[in-house]
């Protein structure tokens, strides 16, 4: 919206004496113009020399524009609005840099995943497969099942705290939650399966395989997360929001349930699916404490259950002869949980608009 | 008001739809557990039921889940579960009570032993269920055919030799032309039953070229390490010059070397794996049902191939209740059984036992049985 | 606004009418906090118990034969070496996304921009895994063949280059991709944040964009993306699985990133190691995750005092 504005007004400001047109600005094709001009010369340099690749074109002809750019708008413009369009071309690439790895990740799953995304793979288990065929719908159902105890178990224990933190806690116990909840963060994932573990062969012997014991494995990883999320959400609440609810003499707890969660329910949402992504694709925890099995298994309360992470772990790690369709069902298996979460997602994306209050 | 009782309505929706999904899910069970599986069956032993959970080795993971899928296929009733969770883990499961059965591919300790025999209030049945060529995998541009002898393959996995147009290799290889190529050996960064037996192979074999004591880490830094058998075959796969050591069953497709026993170069099949266990001798002292081995990783004889390794199933000979101990037995007679044992080599590259050492071990296993 | 405190606004506020249930919703979220604080207390303990025989035990008992500290040292390098590499790749990168998606992408766009970042976080760590292998490890043997020739002067680049290219620096960039969402997602809230009066002020007085953001935007943001960068940096601290799977971990302790000749990482020796150990070596496996939590928590120190600082400009004070 500065824009223009902006790029008007340097104008009359810079030195008197110098004929104003060619102290103008760089046409707006300019940027264009360079950029085509360091993608020829690039590319004829690059296939001159026999070196040709497209990585290679696009990375020097980046820095070739980058540089070329500020060259002319230092001569034409002067140093200031040269730096600004270097800069204005360095975090544009940064953005495109940080965009490659995603684009890469998704392309190289998809392209290997597709070769099992199958209706089979949707309604088969493993039990009695060997071989080809067979599919990872126990594992689907298992991360599900657990994916979904583990929120039950750390939303609200997570809201709560973000809660207490930012509207009750003072003192020296809320320093010490707020201190620790961010340790939690830190702590290793196959820590907490060890946790778990060890919690759960308390009660039940050395040999407890339980799709439970999963979920409080990564409800220690979760909570934190939803915890640090929720905070930052409900600090940026305005307090002119609180006070209106005060001074109509709304107790708090009303203030809090009705006003400030509402009106941060979009950021939380969005917080929380974070962090069911970031505990949904945990291997290390489960294969401990949740195990591996080949069939389906409803009940996180009793047994093995398998889970897609694991499913895809052990497929990769240990395939059978031929290696093929494993390596085939692991890849299908890393497809299938990025989906599950882009469609969480987009879930809690529609559930925080439609929950969030109208503001027109 | 007419906004709000829209939102309204949508909320109501988007809950439904949330749930209806999730209904969806747990609805319905999977197409191929639907209808009982025995159809295979016909088998002619009693049929046995119940629930047994197995865990340990991840090299017998393969084999594991073709024997399962098998076995529950012919036993409808029965249910067993196999945890590739790692050896160690699976003997500190086993000796805890947690599993009825575990795959390792070390045989116990003595320590472990004891303990085990305390869990399980009798003897312990320790049979070799599993059998794989080790393979000496390689990555050479225009070398095929490539043959070693023990000594060379310990210094080339000990840095000391770094071309692959070395003597020692040119030696091994009459006739071979060999590039000026450096070498990178890949060795398994994870702990692994694997490299204990190619370790103990070089340590026997090779002699003073194996400096090392025998562990389930490898002892020597500065190589490539790659995560599992697969981390392995890729790393080799993809370095040039590299040089590793992985199952057979899994690194076919790449260049397998050809070890020298004796006078002659043997390549890693299966059958000249398992007329190893044969020159072997049995271990002594671990019991009257524990066969576990001392492998003749030094054999002469025509035809073996040394670099191999075996994984044992531990069981108790005695459990609390019948059924549990019936299906214990059922299941192990059908893993060692010529059936179980062809599935595991077709499907997971397993070289079968001999009928001989089968007549051995299964006294043993036939001892399982109810009581204390 | 800068000199007021928590408790000075808490007191100025209208006080709120107090109810039954009032007292029952702060007693749960209180309740829910303390239930934090135990857990954590409770994972403390685990790992200080199993971590107790190998700390009591002699030397020639642990594994390789040598002291707990010759066995984690390396270790505690490798996880402090590849966690550093990710945060000095990630931070400028963040902050320049952030920036991006803030100040310079249009509008419209913005918010559909960040979800794309977002999406970054979205995948699970061992797909990060098995794209390191596949795709990245191999994508990078020009590079570490092109940094040994002309930087090989450099302790970082002395090879001799891997030919796989699964090194330290393949890790690290690895670690940087997976914590760059949670460092832009930080350092975006914080630069949305900025005060638009301070901005406008800036561009009227002639000021370029670039010029506005460095004298108004950064200033402003400092501590968010030092907090972001702190949150980042524990996170690649713990990883485990990707690590595992990418890494070739050879205990050596050296600054040389691109050879195959490589110090391993808390987490991922736990993962690496667990499976097939028993007895002790298990005991000092967790002592060495015993040793990792020590340092989250020092770097959570650090970053909740650099966090405390900035805490005057949150809006519910």
């Amino acid at each position: 919206m500065s824009i223009d504005t902006e790029r008007t007004q340097s104008l009359p400001i810079t030195a008197p004496p110098v004929p104003p047109l060619v102290r103008a600005e760089l046409p707006a094709w300019a940027p264009w113009g360079v950029l085509i001009a360091a993608f020829v010369l690039v590319g004829g340099l690059l296939a001159a020399t026999g070196g040709f690749s497209v990585a290679m074109l696009v990375v020097a002809s980046a820095v070739v524009y980058a540089v070329a750019t500020y060259l002319l708008s230092r001569v034409v413009e002067g140093r200031r609005k040269a730096t600004d369009r270097l800069v204005t071309i360095v975090v544009t690439l940064a953005f495109l840099i940080a965009l490659t790895p995603l684009v890469s990740v998704v392309i190289t799953v998809v392209g290997n995943g597709l070769a099992r995304f199958d209706v089979e793979f949707f309604t088969s288990s493993m039990r009695g497969v060997i071989g080809e065929g067979g599919g990872g719908y126990h594992a689907i159902v298992g991360t599900l099942t657990i994916t979904a105890l583990a929120a039950v178990m750390s939303i609200p224990v997570g809201l709560l705290t973000a809660v207490y933190l930012v509207e009750y806690g003072k003192g020296r116990l809320a320093r010490a939650i707020t201190f620790f909840v961010d340790v939690m963060t830190g702590i290793p994932s196959i820590v907490a399966g060890l946790f778990a573990f060890a919690l759960f062969a308390l009660f039940f012997g050395p040999g407890v395989r339980l799709g439970f014991a999963g979920s409080v494995a990564l409800s220690v990883l979760m909570i934190p997360v939803v915890v640090r999320a929720t905070e930052e959400m409900l600090k940026i609440v305005p307090n002119e929001l609180r006070e209106a609810a005060y001074a109509l003499g709304t107790p708090k707890w009303r203030t809090i349930t009705k006003v400030v969660i509402p009106t941060s329910i979009a950021g939380i949402a969005s917080g929380i699916t974070l962090a069911i992504a970031r505990v949904i694709g945990e291997t290390a925890p489960l294969l401990i404490v949740a195990g591996l099995t080949t069939g389906l298994n409803f009940n996180p309360f009793e047994g093995r259950m398998a889970t897609l992470p694991v499913f895809a772990y052990t497929s990769y790690a240990a395939p059978g002869v031929p290696r093929e369709p494993y390596l085939d069902r692991a890849w299908t298996a890393a497809l299938v949980l990025i989906i599950i979460v882009l469609v969480l997602n987009l879930v809690a994306r529609l559930i925080a608009r439609l929950f969030a209050p109208k503001t027109r | 008001m007419k906004t709000v009782r829209h939102g309204a309505r949508a909320r109501i929706a988007a809950v439904g739809i949330a749930t209806s999904g999730v209904l969806l899910i747990a609805g319905c069970g999977a197409a191929n557990e639907s209808a009982p599986s025995g159809g295979a069956g016909g088998s002619a032993a009693p049929s046995v039921s119940g629930t047994i959970a197995g865990a340990g080795s991840s090299a017998q993971q393969a084999a594991q889940e073709a024997w399962i899928a098998t076995f529950t296929g012919q036993n409808a009733a029965a249910n067993i579960t196999y945890d590739p969770s790692g050896s160690g883990a699976g003997r500190t499961q086993f000796i805890g009570g947690g599993v009825a059965y575990a795959g390792s591919d070390a045989y116990m300790t003595p320590a472990e032993l004891t303990q085990a025999q305390t869990r399980c209030k009798s003897d312990v049945v320790e049979v070799p269920d599993y059998v794989s060529p080790i393979a000496v995998i390689y990555n050479v541009p225009g070398v095929s055919n490539l043959q070693l002898a023990p000594a060379t393959i310990a210094q080339i996995f000990d840095r000391k030799i770094t071309k692959w147009n070395d003597p020692a290799i040119a030696a091994d290889n009459p006739g071979a032309t060999l590039p000026d190529l450096a070498i990178t050996p890949v060795n398994r960064s994870d702990k692994s039953g694997t490299t204990q037996n190619f370790a103990d192979y070089l340590k026997v074999a090779a002699g003073p070229a194996w400096p090392y004591a025998v562990s389930d880490s490898w002892p020597v830094q500065g190589g490539e390490a790659a995560q599992g058998t697969s981390g392995v075959v890729g790393a080799v796969k993809a370095g040039n010059g590299s040089i590793g050591y992985a199952d057979e069953s899994q690194a076919r497709g790449l260049g397998q070397a050809k070890v020298k026993v004796g006078s002659e170069y043997v390549g890693p099949t299966a059958q000249a794996a398992a007329s190893v266990l044969e020159a072997s001798p049995r271990v002594d002292g671990q019991g009257q049902y524990a066969f576990a081995y001392k492998l003749a990783r030094d054999t002469t004889t025509s035809g073996t191939y040394p670099v191999v390794l075996v994984s044992y199933l531990l069981a108790c000979s005695k459990y609390a209740d019948a059924p549990t101990a019936d299906l214990v037995k059922a299941y192990l007679n059908y893993v060692v059984s010529a059936d179980g044992q062809s599935l595991a080599a077709s499907k997971a590259g397993a070289a079968p036992l001999s009928d001989k050492l089968r007549g051995q071990i299964t006294p043993a296993i036939n001892a399982i049985a109810a009581g204390s | 606004m800068t000199t007021t405190t928590e408790k000075v606004t808490t007191q100025a506020l209208p006080k709120p009418v107090q109810q039954l249930g009032d007292r029952i919703f702060a007693g749960t979220a209180k309740a829910a906090g303390v239930l934090i604080l135990v857990v954590l207390a409770g994972v403390a303990a685990f790992l200080i118990v199993q971590a107790m025989p190998a700390l009591l035990a002699s030397p020639a008992d642990l594994p390789g034969g040598r002291s707990l500290t010759a066995y984690i040292g390396p270790l505690v390098f490798g996880t402090v070496l590849a966690a550093v590499i990710a945060l000095v790749l990630a931070t400028p990168l963040a902050v320049a996304v952030a920036l991006f998606v803030t100040h310079y992408a249009p509008r419209r766009l913005a918010q559909g921009l960040g979800y794309l970042i977002d999406l970054l976080a979205a995948v699970p760590s061992i797909v990060y895994g098995l794209w390191g292998v596949a795709v990245l490890a191999p994508a990078t043997l020009g590079v570490s063949t092109w940094l040994n020739t002309y930087l090989g002067w450099l302790p970082f680049f002395a090879g001799p280059v891997s030919v796989t290219g699964r090194t330290m620096l393949v890790v690290g960039v690895t670690l940087a991709v997976m914590i760059l969402p949670i460092i832009t997602a930080v350092a975006r809230e914080v630069f949305f944040q900025t005060p638009k009066l301070h901005e406008e002020a800036a561009l009227a007085l002639g000021a370029t964009r670039w010029e506005m953001i460095r004298m108004a935007v950064l200033p402003f943001g400092r501590s968010g993306i030092i907090s972001g960068a702190m949150l980042g940096l524990g996170r690649a601290l713990g990883e485990t699985m990707a690590v595992a799977i990418i890494l070739s971990a050879s205990g050596a302790v050296t600054f040389n990133l691109i050879s195959s000749d490589n110090p391993s990482t808390i987490a991922g020796n736990i993962a690496l190691q667990f499976p097939d150990s028993t007895g002790l070596a298990v005991n000092t496996l967790i002592a060495s995750g015993l040793v990792l939590f020590v340092i989250t928590l020092l770097v959570n120190a650090v970053a909740r005092f650099i966090i405390n600082r900035r805490r005057e400009f949150s809006g519910a004070n």
